[in-house]
């Protein structure tokens, strides 16, 4: 049995398993075991290909799997992961396992909410894992729709106009990205031989050049709606607000990545050329994505929709690295990307567990909780530290690879956009340190906030994990580092080969 | 005439064996025994779709006005498993006590639609095409006015009949213009001498047009919300699977065979149309609140993406629009299931009458969510493989932007979908609807639709064998 199919099959057990379930404490129990195994199978995962890689296992994707499915389309089940696909999968594994726990008190609806949860996170695995462009878009679409339900029932505030929002702008992502993966698949072969699905059979194989600039922007477009990129990152905001605790750690954690890495992996990966011609495009509308997020995360007052913004600007961030197409700004994308979701994952549980206490998400109306919640307060602190690039944790490392990428670009056009997007460095300061100053530290607003619980051990389980995630990132990233870069290099090459032969 | 070739048309002289049955054993039955016709019927139509499947020969009958071959046999089988939903699905209306007088009545009218579909499909001239639509078409609309004590039903009775007429004779002129232009009536004579002469797409245009108004296509789709919502539930059913599957297939058959020399000429009016339509149908489904309407509307869109498949010209595009039709059924079917499930024992079609479904009828709400995602063509349920191949058949062929004009439909036809699923589960009432006992037929007819909407996107192999059958534009 290939490890990788089992990334799908224990969480269709686990789904399987609550259908048998009666309530809420039998629900959640199956949850927080079938995730949790998926989390220590994300590990294995890890450890193994670690293993095969110094045992000196160079070919660019390890424990592939390929079933025909339907052979007149072309169309296989096929499997393979690099170091990419394993550090996504392992970041998913870790928020996945945090979400369960920070929704251990779902009273409403319980199994109906962690079977949606789970058929989530199914298609986020599925994803990750897949190769073929099918299959890909299958899990894709999969990961989307149980948002609708999730946001609708379980949400909070104008939840059915951020659902349906969100579900339909996503949809017309999936819309762009259908025309461009039909387009690759049929030009994913020279005349005469078979057309095909897989990734690695359609990088070996160049797409002519005006079906690359048509494709190029319906790909990148339609990855980029779910990876924030503006304009079309108007769902985020309200999506995250409205939605459920863990809906938000997941979306904003790993769903976004979902758009991040097939932005990389199919749109530039596939069609190169035209990524070279078209980045300074997408280039001007990610650094606005970055700026502009931040900007707007400085006015809320909401905590949910600060950081809902924050994650529209980092999430540009990642878009913003992977456009700079070198190797050192695409790792840092890529340790961006589970940065970031590790980060927000947190953020979001803590405030979902801090609204659970104060029963308010506006922050003018809280104050001075570090002294009542003193474990809550600590790790707020710690993941606003994280988000604003303290060194020591995950962000630095992120952030700091990427700008040094992007600068080594010597060219006016790319240094500026760099300058630009590094300002929000500052900008990011400004609103977490504030948030900070006015939630946690000065005089106590309310009296009734003065016999507040701190954190339970649940919630403990869940932060401290995130913490953790972040802090092992933050000190000893070189691990992480090395296992990306090394799946990276043939992608580099592939895209600094187009750039000094020329477009032809 | 010899056995062999009885064994050939057994699909058509089945059905009508069927339907004398039914007849002959109304006749013999007491007043108060009539609903046993129900059980009889269904098993012996059980057993005609069984029989079905069994393997036949290839051949030509009569001349040549009667053909069969592994692919008509393949459409025939489909229509009937969608037949036989529908049949499950109207076990409980017709054991109302309005309906008890009629039971055989709307058997012997539904066999005698199916066999005219039936002829339809086999026909190898115009002649068989034209005798086989009437068929089809005039026994609907007494089925269509089939409860005619309320004033809606008779509406749609006459509405349909009217506007088929009309269009019959449209077709029928379009039919005598390739008489005259070609010499002949038979499908191979005439695909010889078919040119691009201005009189013979003249024709064709009659002839589509006649075609357009079965599958419901803008502009000739005015008669369908009305008719939908005046019949009775399963009878609307049947006009917006049954009815629509075998125009498409026909249409299709015919497209690629007859009128294959004309395909880059009726391919500019397929994309005009194809767009008018899903977007016509989508923008007057947002607007729905009866739920028979709502289908009516969503069906109309559906039909628009149908012709894509045609667009694409090839073995792909025949056998993504065969595919998509059985999906379609089997998605259309498990939506008017629940549909006529809570409407047989209620009485209520409207969608506000859906709100907090899911606090009474969890099996309900849960089918009807999963046949309208197959619908709107998302996965993992059947339909977001309909569609994906679909757009892949008229891809094949270079209409990107009409792909993406269509996927972009797909999305808007999700909102209303949405607004259905929405009433459903999140929307709360004080008062939802009881919780609805289905019988056994209900049931199991509800069981197959759900059944066909998971299993038949991942079970590849149904494709495969399609795909075995099918051909593209034979040039």
């Amino acid at each position: 049995m290939n490890i990788l199919n089992l990334f799908v099959i224990i969480p269709m057990l686990t789904v399987g398993g609550i259908l048998l379930t009666k309530d809420l404490k039998q629900a959640r129990l199956v949850s927080a075991i079938g995730m949790g195994m998926q989390l220590i199978l994300s590990g294995v995962l890890v450890y193994l290909y670690l293993a095969e890689r110094s045992a000196g296992n160079t070919s660019t994707l390890l424990f592939m799997y390929d079933a025909v499915w339907f052979p007149s389309l072309g169309i296989h089940y096929a499997l393979g992961v690099d170091g990419i696909s394993v550090a996504m999968i392992a970041l998913t594994g870790i928020v996945v396992f945090a979400g369960i726990f920070a929704s251990w008190k779902m009273e409403f609806l319980p199994r109906e909410f962690f079977i949606s949860l789970i058929i989530l996170a199914t298609g986020v695995f599925g994803f990750f894992i897949s190769i073929d462009l099918f299959t890909m878009f299958l899990f894709y679409e999969l990961a989307v729709i149980p948002m609708y339900l999730l946001i609708g029932i379980w949400g909070t505030g104008p939840k059915e106009y951020s659902a349906m929002k969100l579900t339909l702008m996503l949809m017309a992502g999936s819309a762009m990205l259908l025309v461009g993966i039909l387009g690759i698949y049929f030009f994913s072969a020279p005349a005469g031989s078979p057309l095909t699905f897989n990734i690695m059979e359609i990088s070996k194989v160049h797409i002519p050049i005006e079906m690359q600039r048509f494709l190029f922007p319906f790909t990148f477009v339609g990855f980029g709606i779910l990876g924030a990129l503006f304009p079309f990152h108007t769902w985020s905001p309200d999506g995250h607000a409205s939605a459920p605790t863990a809906v938000s750690m997941l979306h904003a954690g790993v769903l976004m990545k979902l758009g991040g890495y097939g932005a990389f992996r199919v749109a530039i990966f596939l069609m190169p050329e035209a990524a070279h011609e078209q980045a300074w495009i997408f280039l001007i509308l990610t650094s606005i994505s970055v700026v502009y997020g931040a900007f707007s995360a400085i006015v809320q007052k909401d905590l949910k929709y600060i950081n809902a913004y924050s994650s529209v600007s980092h999430c540009g961030l990642v878009l913003f690295a992977v456009l700079m197409m070198n190797q050192t700004a695409m790792n840092g994308a890529i340790i961006q990307m589970i940065s970031h979701g590790l980060m927000t994952a947190l953020f979001f549980a803590l405030i979902g567990m801090i609204y659970g206490r104060t029963h308010t998400r506006l922050i003018n109306e809280m104050g001075g909780l570090m002294k009542v919640i003193p474990f809550l307060g600590a790790v707020y602190v710690i993941a606003g530290l994280a988000s604003l690039g303290l060194p020591g944790f995950s962000g630095f490392v992120a952030e700091m690879t990427i700008f040094v990428g992007a600068y080594q670009h010597t060219d006016v056009f790319h240094r500026v956009m760099t300058i630009i997007a590094a300002s929000s460095i500052v900008i990011t300061a400004v609103y977490i340190l504030r948030v900070v100053g006015i939630l946690l530290l000065g005089p106590i607003k309310n009296d009734h906030f003065l016999h507040l619980d701190d954190a339970k051990w649940y919630e403990r389980i869940s932060t401290v994990t995130l913490v953790l995630a972040i802090t092992a990132i933050g000190t000893a990233p070189l691990w992480l580092s090395n296992m990306i870069n090394f799946s990276l290099a043939p992608i580099v090459e592939r895209l600094s080969a187009i750039q000094i032969t020329g477009l032809f | 005439m010899n056995f062999s070739d009885i064994l050939t048309m057994r699909h058509e002289l089945m059905l009508t064996v069927l339907a004398l049955v039914v007849l002959i054993i109304d006749l013999n039955l007491h007043n108060r025994d009539k609903h046993l016709i129900i059980p009889i019927t269904l098993s012996l139509f059980f057993i005609h779709t069984v029989i079905g499947f069994l393997p036949s020969q290839p051949s030509i009958l009569f001349g040549g006005m009667y053909r069969t071959n592994a692919l008509l046999v393949m459409m025939k089988n489909i229509l009937n498993i969608g037949v036989l939903i529908i049949l499950l699905q109207s076990v409980t209306w017709l054991k109302k006590e309005e309906n008890r007088e009629k039971i055989s009545e709307y058997f012997i009218l539904l066999f005698s639609t199916l066999i005219g579909m039936n002829f339809m499909i086999s026909s190898g001239d115009f002649l068989m095409f034209y005798l086989g639509l009437e068929l089809a078409t005039i026994p609907i609309a007494a089925l269509a006015a089939y409860t005619h004590h309320q004033t809606k039903s008779a509406e749609a009775g006459i509405k349909l009949l009217l506007s088929s007429a009309l269009s019959s004779g449209i077709l029928l002129f379009g039919i005598s213009l390739i008489y005259g232009s070609t010499g002949s009536i038979y499908f191979d004579a005439v695909v010889q001498q078919y040119a691009n002469t201005p009189l013979q797409i003249l024709a064709f245009i009659f002839f589509f047009t006649g075609m357009a108004f079965k599958l419901s296509l803008v502009p000739f789709h005015l008669w369908t919300a009305d008719v939908y919502e005046g019949a009775p539930i399963n009878v609307t059913s049947y006009l917006s699977v049954i009815s629509k599957g075998a125009a498409a297939f026909i249409l299709i058959i015919l497209m690629f065979t007859v009128f294959n020399t004309i395909a880059p000429i009726y391919n500019h009016m397929l994309y005009l149309i194809a767009v008018l339509t899903m977007t016509i149908g989508n923008l007057f489904a947002l607007r729905q609140k009866n739920m028979k309407r709502f289908l009516a509307f969503s069906s109309i869109a559906q039909a628009g993406f149908i012709l894509l498949g045609i667009m694409g010209g090839n073995t792909m595009g025949m056998t993504s629009v065969i595919y998509f039709v059985l999906v379609y059924i089997f998605s259309n079917l498990g939506a008017f299931g629940v549909v006529s499930a809570i409407s047989t024992v209620t009485g209520k079609e409207s969608m506000d009458d859906y709100d907090g479904l899911y606090a009474t009828n969890p099996k309900l709400s849960l089918l009807m969510m999963l046949a309208l995602f197959s619908l709107a063509g998302i996965p993992p349920v059947a339909g977001f493989f309909g569609k994906f191949f679909l757009f892949q058949s008229a891809a094949s062929a270079g209409y990107y932007w009409l792909v993406f004009i269509a996927v972009l439909n797909a999305t808007a036809s999700l909102y209303y979908y949405l607004l259905v699923v929405k009433a459903m589960f999140i929307n709360k009432n004080e008062t939802p609807l009881i919780y609805i006992k289905s019988d056994l037929a209900t049931r199991t007819g509800l069981v197959l639709s759900g059944l066909g909407i998971f299993v038949l996107g991942f079970w590849s192999q149904i494709y495969e064998i399609i795909n075995s059958l099918s051909f593209g534009i034979i040039h």
